[in-house]
């Protein structure tokens, strides 16, 4: 129920309300409102009761078990949360001088050189504030440096097929040509296809290591030897990043540039389209690019460079300095966990997706790689269930519901069919893994049984299987007022 | 198995063509590849005029699982999307070969046509994806 549909005319919390109206004189006439804003009228009692249904109406992390991973989310350490609202750092506004915020800039410092340190790049710019944001400065800096070398003819970029989507649309929002590598079936990118379609117009190639279909690419010295030798850049998308981190460098695998999804490796909140953070890491050459502002450490203390500093910068992405309630969270996951903490990140993120896809593999499960190990993620196939008990990849996902496990992400990556990618992260217990393969081996067990069970699904949840069509058919995005509104003034 | 037509010719990325006797060939894509892509709820046909080259993309469908490009089985100039699909995407779910068509063009070669994969060849293709 929408909370405008308990809104009764002149129901109000007074003892919430401003005792007087205050004084808008300043305002011109014709910016005026002229009528009322189409605001729910409710009780305090009835807007308490209201949100707090809807909270508990949450399927999250805080409450249950939830395998879609790093690929949107960590778990947020409460600690982060209460250090990053400090009076201090709440307080402090954008505009103030560099001399009354010491304190946030040598974190902001420290959170450069952490990043630098984990990935193995020679400079760090927290500027962007997304993931997105992050691949359009990365590629952004690809065509700077191309273009401050006089070469003009590199009007391509490389994209495995089993990249990201955000990969091609950051490319050609860049203006550059995207030009598809496959992937082969053992999941590495196809060496003989990427050998044959390098050349003198290739930019770069956008890679993910490990990729999306959950392993770690074995040749990636010899895709970084043949993008090199032809004069392209690597760039090194951070999406698994929590597989490797503090384990395997970018850095070291010959990465010119790279993005970080704060959110996915670095425990910070991504919730609704939030503000989020997507700091790029690049290799010396391509450092006088990176976006602006950036903290340095001088004898005198932090302070931003800016445009005037960095003559050659692809600019500014954001106000300001980026997202600092992001950033710092960032920060102080990074100190929490520490330098020993990261590697442990990686070695339990991936201990405990074998673990997983080992266990779900005695159940009768398809692993899509049954040959490879699996990075902190790996892909289960329901073809085989699909075609012999007609109970598809989204049937599972919905009926995982009713057994209290939030579903892993379901078809995708694409060039696996009926697929489920699933990624427990670091932070769940054995326990949590085996209640998660009982109620898979479960689920085919009604699938087998009681298929209509299943495909029904869910049951127990306050909202059933939505119409999915329909929604994407006809959008209805927005509550307007409608009649029940007009009954009521 | 599902219906493919036998006087069609297929590509291995599951596009369909028929040939219109006129010049003109007409594409869209299989009813596996519908059944594989579930409901589809857009589809964006490629303008008038345009040119394509070979297994470029020219047309984009999206269901509720994925987007896909739909590449251009032949080079050619795009004669007519079909602006149908803008109201009825479903189209291509109940009717693939006929109401669902997504594009026509002329091919700079229609002799080009006779090197796409006939129903049996295609009918391999997806029984060994599977």
């Amino acid at each position: 129920m929408l909370i405008q549909e308990q809104s009764r005319t002149g129901r109000r919390a007074t003892a919430q309300a401003p005792l007087h109206s205050p004084e808008v004189a300043d305002i011109p006439e014709g910016l005026r409102r002229r009528a009322r804003p189409a605001l729910p009228e409710v009780s305090e009692m009835q807007a308490v009761r209201h949100y707090t249904r809807l909270s508990q109406q949450n399927f999250s992390i805080d409450t249950h078990f939830y395998p879609l991973g790093s690929c949107t989310m960590k778990y947020n350490p409460r600690a982060c949360n209460s250090l990053a609202m400090l009076p201090g750092f709440l307080g402090r506004h954008p505009l103030a001088p560099e001399t009354h915020g010491q304190g946030l800039l040598a974190c902001l410092f420290d959170l450069q050189e952490i990043l630098k340190a984990v990935t193995g790049m020679h400079a760090v710019s927290l500027a962007p504030s997304a993931g997105a944001q992050g691949e359009f400065a990365g590629v952004a800096m690809i065509r700077a440096y191309h273009r401050a070398r006089g070469d003009h003819a590199r009007t391509e970029i490389l994209v495995p097929d089993a990249a990201h989507g955000t990969n091609p649309a950051s490319a050609v929002m860049c203006g550059f040509k995207v030009r598809e590598i496959p992937t082969g079936s053992d999941g590495d990118v196809d060496l003989d296809a990427l050998r044959a379609a390098v050349g003198p117009q290739t930019a770069g190639i956008m890679l993910t290591n490990p990729s999306t279909v959950g392993v770690f690419d074995r040749n990636i010295q010899a895709i970084a030897q043949a993008v090199h030798a032809a004069g392209g850049l690597l760039y090194y998308d951070g999406a698994n990043l929590n597989a490797i981190l503090g384990q395997v460098r970018p850095g070291d695998m010959g990465f010119d540039v790279i993005h970080m999804n704060l959110h996915k490796t670095f425990s910070t909140p991504h919730g609704g389209g939030g503000p989020g953070a997507g700091p790029v890491g690049v290799s010396k050459r391509l450092e006088p690019y990176l976006p602006v502002p950036l903290v340095a450490h001088e004898d005198a203390g932090y302070l931003w460079l800016t445009e005037s500093d960095r003559p050659e910068s692809i600019g500014r992405l954001t106000a300001f300095g980026g997202n600092m309630g992001i950033l710092l969270r960032a920060y102080i996951y990074a100190r929490l966990i520490g330098r020993e903490g990261m590697g442990r990140v990686a070695e339990f993120a991936t201990l405990n997706a074998n673990y997983l896809l080992a266990r779900l593999q005695e159940a009768g499960f398809e692993a899509a790689y049954p040959e490879r190990r699996a990075s902190h993620e790996f892909i289960v196939t329901l073809k085989r269930e699909a075609r012999e008990f007609g109970v598809n990849t989204m049937d599972f996902a919905k009926r995982l519901l009713d057994y209290g496990y939030h579903a892993p992400t379901t078809y995708f990556p694409l060039l696996v069919p009926e697929c489920l990618l699933i990624e427990p992260t670091e932070t769940e217990s054995k326990e949590d893994l085996d209640g998660f393969v009982a109620a898979m081996t479960a689920i085919r067990h009604e699938a087998q049984e009681t298929p209509e069970q299943v495909k029904g699904a869910p049951h127990s949840l306050p909202v059933r299987r939505l119409d999915d069509v329909r929604a994407a058919r006809q959008l209805d995005l927005a509550w307007t007022p409608g009649a029940s509104e007009d009954a009521h003034g | 198995m599902s219906n493919l037509p036998a006087d069609l010719k297929y590509t291995k990325t599951h596009e369909w063509v028929r040939d219109n006797g006129d010049g003109t060939v007409t594409v869209g894509i299989t009813d596996h590849a519908q059944d594989a892509l579930g409901d589809i709820v857009f589809v964006e046909v490629p303008e008038n005029g345009r040119t394509v080259a070979a297994e470029e993309a020219s047309a984009v469908v999206e269901s509720v699982k994925a987007a896909s490009d739909i590449y251009s089985p032949l080079a050619g100039e795009i004669v007519e999307g079909n602006a149908a699909l803008a109201d009825t995407p479903d189209a291509i779910n109940t009717s693939p070969y006929e109401d669902g068509w997504i594009f026509r063009l002329t091919p700079a070669d229609m002799g080009a046509l006779a090197g796409l994969l006939d129903a049996a060849a295609y009918e391999q293709i997806v029984a060994d994806e599977s």
